[in-house]
């Protein structure tokens, strides 16, 4: 199990159109990728429920991945973060 | 009379009688399955699953038709929804383990999501949740072999009333007869607003309760530039809206009737007019405006969301489409104001994470340092210039030296392609954008290396005035009027005329009705301007008298603070 701490780099925070580029990203895994933000814990594989942490631009979330493909998909994840998730 | 404030969505005004729409309520009834026909439920969700992804692919289609890619994002958005492991997952497992029917389990997932949704405190986050239910609903329709309401059965040009209006419905209102819409719940935000904007279809929503007040056939005021909603209107206040209204279309007319027309000054002076492009997809709305060329197009886009850099092939065939669909108006090119964040995005070493990125890397700077990409972009905008009359202007100069590089790699880029066998004419024009005040400044140094100034408002007063107009702290000190911006446009034509060079300006200033008197005055050759502001500043531009703006021009440059100039301008009922 590996844990990491990104900040959410999009203008709006993880609404739509990132948290679907985040699920889309971690759907291409088999570990569990969960995400949480304030005490809430939720499915990374679930765009309602990444939506639902109302993660905004600047705010802090805790990564947790668990499963056989864990580091490829931590990386997969952090590249998203850093491309800003390709807004303008 | 009562007029209840709610939120303004969607400009515009509607007068008529109202068409209350009932609350979609789907009775959902639990029903206990036997044991062995789960899986039969299961597989009967899984059906209405599939039919629900056909429903999103022909509502794509058709927000592709009436609005563009941008929009059918939206659709994207509730594909993946349908997708989400809570319609895929928790809606089998709850038909499973509660061994109740798909509508029941969908709507018990659907209600739990709203409660967390409903706790949120961000309005951008909450307003999401009515794309579930759009998509929720789609689904549940599907199960019951329930037609969803339809607005097909609206006759009469109405404005349509209810607790709440889904992206999906609002977009199939233009073809129906509905003047305009009102709604209880919603936000300016919400995905309906959006698209009430783009439809063009007045609205208000966050009534609260307006769907419990207006009766169908009320007459109703639907005012979507304050945000009101007035039902049993007294004469009075028909007869207003209806001037409003009426002076609505008129103005709408007038402005139409300009199209073609020159932008000429009352006492016959000429001025060139032109546009801004942001991305050749805009090429068809923009021609229809018979501009006198392109000002100001942005090549940044080029550039965005990839992983590589533009090739020349790329660049050359959006250029030449350009250039070709306006020859003979000149095209004026600027070369791509990226900063150094999009090149580590591209794979090449670049900064990253600069502090202060207006001040940073960027426009000339940056292709200095990476003279491939540069000489890339020149040569493709060279092969465009035998296909029309091409620019060419360089961003975010402040130096005489920044020039003189440009010009030799634009003669070697030149020479390289003629050597290739393209015919590729000496002497392409070169300008450079004025922003940093320096240039403006000493603008006397700079005009014997370039053919043509461009003056970029927005970043010349940032920098000017040193405000960060994002930062809420000093951006009410952002100011066109300021003497000091006045004063140095004005200084920048004087420089240029006195050396042969004409001047050219973009930015918002050139799309602000009060400021183009200004720039009237001050003898700007062109001005190139947003599309959407085109034929509004053609109509200020024809109302105007040079001599005058030239004389008020003189009074505003001595003028002390803004205030005065503005005191000015309104003395002379600008």
């Amino acid at each position: 199990m590996i844990k990491k701490v990104l900040k959410v780099t999009p203008r709006l925070g993880l609404h739509a159109k990132p948290a679907g580029m985040f699920v889309r990203e971690a759907g291409r895994f088999k570990s569990e990728i969960m995400v949480s933000k304030d005490g809430a814990e939720v499915n990374g594989k679930s765009v309602m429920q990444l939506m639902l942490l109302a993660a905004e631009h600047g705010s802090r979330v805790t990564l947790r991945i668990s499963g056989p493909d864990e580091m490829e998909a931590l990386a997969a994840i952090e590249k998203l973060f850093a491309r800003k998730f390709d807004e303008e | 009379m009562i007029i209840i404030k709610g939120i303004a969505a969607s400009p515009g005004i509607a007068i008529g009688k109202a068409y209350v729409l009932e609350d979609e309520e789907i009775v959902v009834t639990r029903v206990d399955i036997p044991r062995d026909r789960l899986h039969a439920e299961v597989q009967r969700f899984k059906a209405a699953q599939k039919a629900t992804h056909r429903d999103l692919d022909a509502a794509e289609a058709k927000v592709l038709k009436l609005l563009g890619r941008k929009h059918a994002k939206l659709i994207d958005a509730h594909r993946l929804i349908l997708r989400d492991t809570l319609i895929t997952h928790d809606v089998p497992k709850r038909i499973l383990s509660e061994g109740v029917n798909a509508e029941f389990a969908l709507s018990e997932a659907l209600e739990a999501v709203n409660q967390q949704f409903e706790k949120l405190k961000d309005e951008f986050f909450r307003e999401r949740r009515h794309d579930l239910f759009d998509v929720g609903k789609r689904l549940l329709a599907h199960l019951l072999r329930h037609a969803r309401r339809s607005l097909a059965d609206v006759k009469e040009p109405c404005i349509l009333i209810s607790r709440n209006l889904l992206p999906s419905d609002t977009i199939n209102l233009q073809e129906s007869c509905i003047l305009g819409f009102a709604t209880d719940l919603g936000g300016k935000t919400s995905h309906t607003a959006i698209l009430a904007q783009s439809l063009e279809i007045p609205a208000v929503v966050g009534l609260s309760d307006v769907s419990r007040r207006v009766k169908t056939g009320d007459t109703v005021v639907l005012d979507g530039e304050q945000g009101l909603v007035i039902i049993a209107p007294t004469p009075e206040a028909v007869a207003k809206y209806e001037k409003f209204q009426q002076q609505e279309i008129e103005a709408e007319r007038a402005l139409e009737a300009l199209r073609g027309l020159p932008a000429v000054t009352q006492d016959d002076k000429r001025f060139r007019l032109e546009v801004n492009l942001d991305t050749p997809e805009e090429m068809k709305s923009l021609l229809a405006l018979q501009a006198d060329g392109i000002g100001l197009f942005r090549t940044e886009y080029l550039y965005l969301n990839r992983t590589t850099a533009p090739t020349e092939e790329e660049q050359a065939k959006a250029y030449v489409s350009v250039v070709k669909a306006m020859a003979p108006r000149p095209v004026v090119i600027r070369t791509a104001d990226v900063g150094g964040d999009r090149l580590s995005q591209m794979g090449i070493e670049g900064p990253k994470n600069e502090v202060n990125p207006f001040m940073g890397l960027r426009g000339v700077r940056l292709f200095l340092r990476h003279l491939d990409l540069f000489k890339t972009q020149l040569r493709a905008i060279l092969r465009a210039t035998v296909k029309g009359s091409v620019k060419i202007m360089i961003p975010m100069v402040s130096s005489v030296a920044e020039v003189q590089a440009v010009r030799r790699l634009l003669a070697q880029a030149t020479s390289e392609l003629q050597a290739e066998g393209v015919k590729v004419p000496e002497g392409v024009e070169l300008g450079i954008m004025v922003e940093i005040p320096a240039a403006a400044v000493m603008l006397d140094a700079f005009v014997p290396h370039i053919d043509f100034v461009s003056v970029g408002t927005n970043d010349l007063i940032q920098y000017t005035l040193a405000v960060d107009r994002v930062n809420e702290n000093v951006a009410h000190l952002y100011d066109p009027f300021h003497p000091a911006i006045i004063r140095l446009i004005q200084h920048v034509v004087a420089t240029a005329h006195k050396a042969g060079k004409w001047v050219s300006v973009c930015g918002e200033m050139t799309s602000d009705p009060h400021a183009v008197p200004l720039l009237v005055g001050m003898d700007c050759d062109c001005l190139s301007v947003s599309p959407r502001m085109f034929l509004r500043i053609k109509q200020t531009v024809r109302r105007l008298h040079y001599a005058t703006m030239a004389k008020l021009v003189g009074k505003a440059a001595i003028c002390s603070d803004s205030d005065d100039i503005r005191r000015l301008m309104r003395e002379q009922g600008l």
